[in-house]
């Protein structure tokens, strides 16, 4: 069994799928009360999993295998990686339960159903060691997230959720054909044995873009980025919440666990385009962030921004780039969720989420704009935020590959400075002239203890982030040491400083000394 | 030849066929008021079919299966899982049946003795190894599919139905027969066997010909593209319980006959007719995905889904592996379920009054008003759509699992990919239910029968279905193993 000598993975998906059919049957405030009392209980069952995780132990912890389904298993396993990203989704998941505390009043118990059926998932995703139960549980994400933003989204919902539905599904199906394929070929849907299966490198290129279709959709890339913005903005707060904090991680998650291992050789053959995508998204986006009017529109963008330093990260090969993938998505998990959080709050007042509309908030509302503040700058990246350490590791991960790209994302955090300064700006401060801005409340209680906890573990990620490194290290260990046949050679062809000639003469020495 | 096992073999085709005969005679003497009991005989009649069928599957003894009267008919475990599976549906549409027909008239006791005479024609289909006996028992099947598309003669609809099935049916199986006669002719036996082995090589253009309009006539009979025209507008016009009914049992029967017909008598010419369903297995997705976006009744898009899933069907047939053909059984098992499961859910459509209603627009909002309803219809619809957990991504994931394994990389692809604009409508179903403002023009409470139906259905295609894996892939497997 495992340490805990409990299956507590299949604990953790089968609690919330209990919780989610019992949810459908009662009235609106038992919904929520089960749901938050479950996803909390979730999160407990989560710190467990962290303290009792063996770091420096065996690669796979916690593994289950239960040959269910005749062609492949109910097998779940971890390594550090799957337990800090579902860290990530059991921390927000009783955050987003919070968040719709109050605006969710219609139809109450399906939401609560949706939201900890969409957590069996996430948690499941991330869980999965056969690689056809990661298919399954990728693909059904699309119906919780496609009802809870047809249902309870803003007034475009329908075409956001029609655009989000069909254009992941898209994605998504070839890469069945190729893992359909590659099980074909390796002979086993396990995939702890498929990452260290050497598929013959031409046949690498065909599954590597089957498998980028669906990651590039979901984490998404540009050009592919654009049901994002749609799908953040016309979802309710949570929604997006859950969106941009743990469904996107699904794309960086997958090129990490399935593209880089197990197709090393196009991993590399393809890198050119991984940086050019990138690069594009790092300063488009950034400037398409810049002028938009719409607060979840400018963040959703900003999103596709980050998500670029990820990959830039993961496809520089090497371990700073890599580790700093991973801490920047953890990071960009929680920013990204307070910032959509943050809105809400303001939304809730004033249900607009026009920028002009605001302003001057850091006078009647000064937690509010202290909070905000630190998310803002988190999500640019300053010291001692979780976002610095991230994009600090991918880019010096990324200058040891290629200096010009480092170079192009490195503007990206200039130009994200630039979209989130200019946003809090126009939101927080300037005068206040409008009468129904003036009448807005500061934070409830409810609303600080959404807030606070991510503030917390923001800036704990951006002070001490050796918690949070310490059990990747050596997944990202065994990742750099599995790929690091194809690794590309750098581009700055550094050269070994000649030693000058052994000084033996005291005089010499002397002036050896002297040049320092 | 033992003739007393040919007995044995053809059981489950004489209990239905003296029952079906005996029943005719109680409803000729016994009238209207009899229909209730004669739909109970027939569900038991089917219920005892269905003991030998299940028997001859699962009963070692029965392991090679065996020829009966002269190679004319055999019985083999795919022939006895398609049975199954075909009275299966032929009892689910007798249960639904006679609520329905009250509502809208009366209930007519020739509904189920002609479901049982379709029954066992369908048994006859899957069972023939020989051109004159699949001819017979496609004939009888029609023939009783006809009168039943027009079973309520004072409906206009009903009997355009039945009237456009008829015409369209006679001319597909004037080329299946014309077809037929063609590769007689060149093969110089309707025998399966002996026709595989006489048609070897290069075909000539004569049995090419021949062999061309025999798969026609089939595509007809499978509403495979391009020989849907009819499915459609016979769907729409025909009453619900017989829609459920034609969308089910003869889909299974006519498919299994296709395939037999093409791995028994066209086996050693892969080439020939390779390319002709692979054409139509991408031409049935493509346009069942397309025609179905505009379409506003309820019957109709159903329709377009079947024309779909067979093209995903035929997927697992153009591999022509027994691993493909033992996809199609298991897809087939779950089409069942999804098929059946919609169209009962239909059938739950209707006014306060009774009336049904057939149009999309009279589903909106249905979740508020029922909740459970609704609930089982979004799972049919993503099911249908092939979207996990849902089992329906089962059928899919096993068909395209065999085309891969076949080298048929370009057809998992385009076929793949297809699938997710047929995606587009089965969510639009799903919107009107959840997104929109209730209609409110559906009754707020159901019939239990159909509820438990519904309910039972649902759970076949929810993720639990998957736990049936184990029990299910095993005997599809043998199924399919006895064809070669």
């Amino acid at each position: 069994m495992n340490q805990l000598d409990f299956p507590i993975l299949s604990l953790m998906m089968g609690l919330p799928m209990l919780a989610a059919i019992i949810c459908l049957f009662v009235g609106a405030h038992a919904a929520r009360l089960l749901a938050l009392g479950t996803t909390l209980v979730l999160f407990a069952l989560g710190v467990v999993l962290w303290a009792n995780y063996e770091i420096g132990g065996p690669q796979w912890q916690y593994v289950e295998r239960v040959e269910l389904f005749g062609n492949f298993a109910w097998a779940l396993g971890i390594d550090g990686i799957s337990m800090m990203l579902i860290m990530l989704t059991v921390f927000l998941m009783p955050i987003c339960i919070g968040a719709s505390w109050e605006s969710i009043q219609k139809r109450v118990g399906e939401y609560m159903a949706a939201f900890l059926f969409m957590e069996v998932l996430m948690i499941g995703v991330f869980a999965a060691q056969d690689i056809f139960l990661f298919y399954i549980l990728f693909e059904a994400g699309l119906i919780p997230m496609y009802l809870i933003i047809g249902i309870w989204g803003g007034a475009n919902r329908i075409y956001a959720s029609y655009k989000f539905f069909l254009y992941t599904l898209l994605g998504s199906v070839v890469m069945l054909i190729a893992m359909l394929w590659m099980v074909q070929d390796a002979g086993t849907s396990d995939i702890p044995t498929l990452l260290n299966y050497d598929f013959a490198p031409e046949a690498q290129t065909w599954l590597w873009l089957a498998f980028f279709a669906s990651f590039a959709v979901k984490m998404p890339m540009w050009p592919v980025h654009t049901w994002l913005p749609d799908a953040h903005v016309q979802a309710p707060t949570a929604g997006s919440v859950i969106l941009a904090g743990v469904l996107l991680k699904m794309g960086g998650y997958g090129f990490l666990r399935f593209s880089l291992p197990m197709f090393p050789e196009a991993s590399e053959q393809f890198i050119w385009l991984i940086f050019g995508l990138s690069m594009v998204a790092v300063v488009y986006t950034s400037l398409v962030a810049l002028v938009q009017q719409d607060m979840k529109k400018l963040i959703a963008y900003s999103s596709v921004a980050h998500m670029a330093i990820v990959t830039l990260g993961l496809f520089a090969f090497n371990r700073q780039g890599i580790e700093g993938a991973i801490i920047v998505m953890l990071s960009h998990g929680l920013v990204s969720g307070a910032l959509f959080l943050c809105v809400g709050v303001i939304y809730d007042r004033l249900h607009t989420r026009e920028i002009d509309r605001y302003g001057g908030l850091s006078i009647n509302m000064p937690k509010y704009a202290l909070l905000f503040m630190l998310f803002t700058m988190a999500s640019i990246g300053l010291p001692g935020t979780s976002g610095f350490v991230g994009e600090f590791l991918s880019l010096v991960g990324l200058y040891k590959v290629n200096s010009w790209v480092t170079l192009v994302a490195t503007t990206g955090i200039i130009l994200g400075a630039g979209y989130m300064l200019y946003l809090y700006r126009r939101v927080a401060f300037g005068e206040l002239v409008h009468e129904d801005v003036k009448a807005m409340p500061d934070l409830s209680a409810r609303e600080m203890a959404l807030l606070a906890p991510i503030a917390a573990a923001v800036m704990w990620m951006g002070v001490y982030p050796e918690s949070f490194m310490a059990p990747i290290r050596d997944d990202v260990g065994t990742l750099v040491a599995r790929i690091d046949r194809a690794a590309p050679e750098g581009d700055a062809h550094l050269k070994m400083g000649q030693a000058k000639a052994v000084p033996t003469t005291l005089e010499t020495e002397a002036g050896h000394g002297e040049s320092h | 030849m033992d003739y007393r096992l040919s007995l044995i073999f053809t059981l489950p085709e004489i209990i239905l066929s003296v029952s079906g005969m005996l029943l005719l005679l109680v409803a000729a003497w016994g009238g209207l008021k009899s229909a209730r009991l004669i739909s109970i005989l027939a569900v038991v009649a089917l219920f005892g079919s269905s003991a030998y069928a299940l028997e001859f599957l699962t009963n070692p003894s029965f392991e090679f299966g065996g020829d009966a009267f002269y190679g004319l008919y055999r019985m083999d475990g795919f022939g006895s899982f398609a049975k199954l599976l075909i009275y299966f549906a032929a009892i689910v549409s007798l249960i639904i049946a006679p609520r329905f027909f009250k509502d809208v008239g009366s209930y007519r006791p020739e509904y189920p003795v002609l479901i049982l005479f379709a029954t066992v024609g369908m048994g006859m289909m899957v069972s023939a190894v020989d051109m004159m006996t699949l001819y017979i028992g496609l004939e009888l099947n029609s023939l009783s599919a006809y009168v039943l598309a027009s079973i309520i003669r004072n409906d206009v609809r009903s009997s355009e139905a039945g009237l456009k099935y008829f015409v369209l049916g006679s001319l597909a199986s004037g080329m299946l027969l014309f077809g037929i006669s063609l590769v007689y002719g060149f093969a110089g036996s309707t025998n399966f066997s002996v026709i595989a082995d006489t048609l070897t090589g290069q075909l000539a253009t004569g049995p090419l010909i021949g062999v061309v309009l025999v798969l026609a006539g089939l595509a007809f009979k499978i509403s495979a593209v391009p020989f849907h025209m009819w499915t459609p507008d016979v769907y729409e016009g025909a009453p619900t319980p017989v829609t459920a009914f034609f969308a089910s049992a003869p889909k299974v029967a006519a498919i299994a006959l296709t395939v037999r017909v093409i791995i028994d008598a066209f086996g050693g010419q892969t080439s020939t007719w390779q390319q002709i369903i692979v054409f139509v297995a991408l031409a049935s997705i493509v346009l069942g995905a397309v025609a179905a976006i505009g379409q506003q009744n309820i019957k109709r898009l159903l329709a377009y889904s079947s024309i779909n899933n067979v093209g995903f069907l035929l997927i697992g047939l153009a591999a022509g592996t027994a691993q493909g053909i033992s996809a199609m059984l298991f897809y087939l098992v779950i089409y069942l379920a999804m098929t059946l499961g919609s169209f009962i859910c239909v059938m739950e459509m209707r006014d306060s009054e009774g009336k049904p209603l057939e149009s999309l627009s009279s589903l909106a909002g249905l979740s508020q008003t029922r909740p459970g309803l609704a609930a089982a219809f979004a799972i049919f619809m993503f099911s249908l759509a092939g979207i996990p957990p849902l089992f329906g991504f089962w059928g899919k994931f096993l068909v395209f699992d065999a085309a891969v394994a076949a080298g048929m990389l370009p057809l998992a692809v385009i076929g793949i990919a297809a699938s997710v604009i047929g995606a587009f409508y089965y969510i639009k179903v799903v919107k009107i239910i959840y997104f929109d403002d209730p209609a409110g023009q559906i009754a707020k409470t159901g019939h239990k029968t159909e509820n438990g139906l519904i309910g039972l259905m649902a759970l076949a295609v929810s993720p639990l279905g998957y736990l049936t894996i184990p029990l299910l892939a095993p005997v599809t497997a043998t199924a399919a193993q006895a064809l070669f």
